[in-house]
């Protein structure tokens, strides 16, 4: 350790203010705080809101998420193994990519069954896409830093293990680079970086990549890493179910889903709630999202008013559209705990919707901006056939309008003081 | 009834709104949008404004403008000579009849702000005037047109394009006020990001197309 440090004090001078290599200073100061803890205290207007230092604050998002980044490795190997062995038992080759030549060529197989296989494979998948991100958004962020003269911080490190978890794992790897470049610069860096940008920057990326290149981020194509087989998410295949006239629709929708892979089981509840399913790399499992959720509402990071009210417009709007439910659109008919658990719901609401940054500041806000996020994702879901999944765009529709609400709230608070003194 | 105003109400304030999905009346929608007071101000008066112009020209050209709208004419008894008015087409005349309503309307509007609320007849400034030629209101009188609106019918869309319309620029206002904080590179400050800020709410507004109703 105390090479490390003197190795660190060796260069400083080289690129210390008036040293030869003064414009790598970003580089050299990421990297010393992010090995020690800074000799300063921070100032400028980009913690003006932050009690706690943001380097800590954001190192400890991404603590929050290893669970789901482990289990969404796991699931993306399991997910591909199990369609790959539902192909051999049809008689079908598997004719995989180079992510599965490695998997094999380093030993392993393709049996569901064996959590080395099924988390070897989903490895293989995410890492790639990992790297990718961290090592295009890394430069874009220190070009910046170097031409602009701020600082580079943990905040790309959130930014950069979020995005790679809303991708679906069969993106290809020029996408992820372009989509996290365009965040970075368009929802940030022309912002002035960190803490400035009103968007949330993974999300911002994610909805450019959706929108650019459709084909590969929906669909029933590319959700399951395993060649040639197609199935779409929980949420896709309810989009698609028939609208059923007899009985309780919203059950009798729910069971018509088919379990496209395996033996045509239905998913159930507790599949969802685990994460068991398909979909993007982290967003499958609720339970593991909850436990992230724990930790930063814990360490007081993430703020449990927009979860709460994120879960408050989801159960309230989802229980009027039951209301309403109609023969012609089966979505209606789902009930508020299913979409809880399926699709990006519960990895958006912990991990997107608190982004410090774009999310209301004040605390009235976080209810309001909580609760518009989830009455317009249910929305999406049910209304718009455009968009099988409401999470994404709910969020930056709430970040669109979570300033205006933060006026409206001190706006308020201004009256109510001012009637306050007249009296 | 009610089921097709309140599709056509919240077509025009989200689905279709004008200044982020068709992106009219954008010289005001960038240049008052520096603070929300101001821009919820303006919003209101854009209300106003499409509230009366829309259906007073759904009123013109369903009465006069429309082919074969004059043929009341030939019912009032007066000698009209050779011209059948059931015939005639003066869609051609839309444009100019649409332009003098909405300059009319923003007259008296002007009128009546500085007669009783001068502080904001002061704040808008040039901008109001300026309401006049804004492509906002006029798309909407041609919306209104191309979609042949009835007069409840375009009652309905006026008041809705001038909230989705009202609705952007308070949303864009509360953000720029936000960005005090950001440090926005020196040859983008100003309009620059304002009109990158723009498109990302237009990403954001993404999230209604698509939709049915």
């Amino acid at each position: 350790m105390k090479a490390l440090r003197d190795a660190l004090d060796k260069v400083h001078p080289l690129v210390a203010k008036g040293g030869p290599l003064a414009f790598a200073y970003p580089m050299y100061e990421a990297l010393d705080t992010f090995l020690y803890t800074p000799g300063e205290i921070t100032h400028g207007t980009t913690h003006v809101r932050d009690g706690i230092d943001l380097k800590r604050m954001m190192i400890t998002v991404v603590f929050a998420l290893i669970p789901v980044t482990l289990f969404g490795m796991w699931n993306t190997g399991y997910q591909a193994n199990t369609a790959i062995q539902s192909m051999k038992d049809a008689g079908i080759d598997h004719d995989g990519d180079w992510h599965h030549d490695i998997h094999h060529m380093i030993g392993f197989e393709n049996d569901p069954g064996s959590i080395a296989d099924n988390f070897t494979l989903g490895l293989l998948h995410f890492l790639p896409i990992y790297i990718v991100c961290m090592f295009v958004g890394g430069h874009v962020e220190a070009v910046f830093s170097v031409l602009r003269g701020h600082e580079i911080n943990e905040g790309f490190l959130v930014t950069g293990l979020l995005f790679p978890l809303t991708l679906p794992a069969t993106i290809p790897l020029w996408q992820v680079a372009i989509g996290i470049t365009f965040g970075v610069v368009v929802a940030k860096e022309v912002f002035g970086g960190t803490g400035r940008n009103f968007l949330n920057v993974a999300l911002t990326s994610r909805a450019f990549l959706y929108f650019a290149y459709a084909g590969q981020i929906s669909g029933d194509k590319v959700w399951t890493a395993a060649d040639g087989f197609s199935g779409a998410t929980a949420l896709g295949q309810m989009a698609g179910a028939p609208a059923v006239a007899e009985g309780n629709p919203a059950i009798a929708s729910l069971s018509t889903i088919e379990y496209v892979w395996g033996q045509g089981e239905p998913i159930t509840w507790m599949n969802a709630f685990l994460g068991t399913i398909q979909g993007c790399i982290g967003e499958t499992s609720a339970l593991l999202c909850f436990v992230g959720a724990v930790i930063l509402i814990a360490t007081g990071i993430g703020s449990w008013k927009i979860m709460a009210g994120v879960i408050g417009g989801v159960v309230v709007t989802a229980s009027l559209l039951n209301g309403i439910a109609s023969d012609t659109n089966a979505m209606l008919a789902v009930p508020f705990y299913w979409h809880l658990v399926i699709g990006g719901l519960a990895f958006g609401l912990v991990f997107m919707a608190t982004d410090p940054v774009s999310a209301s500041m004040t605390e009235t806000g976080k209810w309001i901006y909580g609760f518009l996020i989830g009455f317009m994702t249910i929305l999406i879901r049910c209304i718009n056939p455009a968009f099988p999944e409401g999470i994404m765009l709910a969020i930056l529709f709430g970040n669109v309008f979570a300033p205006l609400i933060d006026w409206f709230v001190v706006q308020a608070n201004v009256r109510r003081r001012v009637a306050r003194y007249a009296a | 009834m009610l089921e097709t105003h309140l599709s056509i109400f919240m077509k025009a304030v989200f689905v279709e709104n004008l200044a982020l999905s068709f992106f009219l009346g954008m010289c005001t929608f960038l240049a008052i949008s520096k603070n929300v007071k101001t821009a919820i101000q303006l919003g209101m008066a854009v209300i106003v404004i499409e509230a009366i112009t829309v259906p007073a020209n759904q009123v013109i050209y369903s009465w006069f403008l429309k082919k074969g709208a004059m043929g009341w004419v030939n019912d009032l008894g007066v000698s009209t000579g050779s011209i059948d008015f059931s015939t005639v087409d003066l869609t051609f005349l839309g444009f100019i009849s649409y332009i003098g309503v909405i300059a009319a309307m923003v007259q008296i509007l002007e009128m009546f702000l500085d007669k009783y609320i001068p502080a904001l007849y002061n704040t808008l400034g040039i901008f109001l005037p300026l309401i006049t030629v804004n492509c906002a209101i006029l798309g909407a009188s041609l919306f209104m047109q191309e979609r042949n609106y009835n007069f409840g019918e375009s009652i309905t869309y006026g008041v809705g394009c001038g909230i989705g319309w009202a609705l952007a620029i308070a949303a864009l206002a509360g953000i720029r006020e936000k960005m005090k904080y950001s440090d926005v590179p020196p040859p983008l400050r100003g309009l620059g990001i304002t009109f990158i800020t723009v498109g990302l709410m237009a990403l954001a507004f993404m999230s209604f197309s698509g939709i049915q109703l």
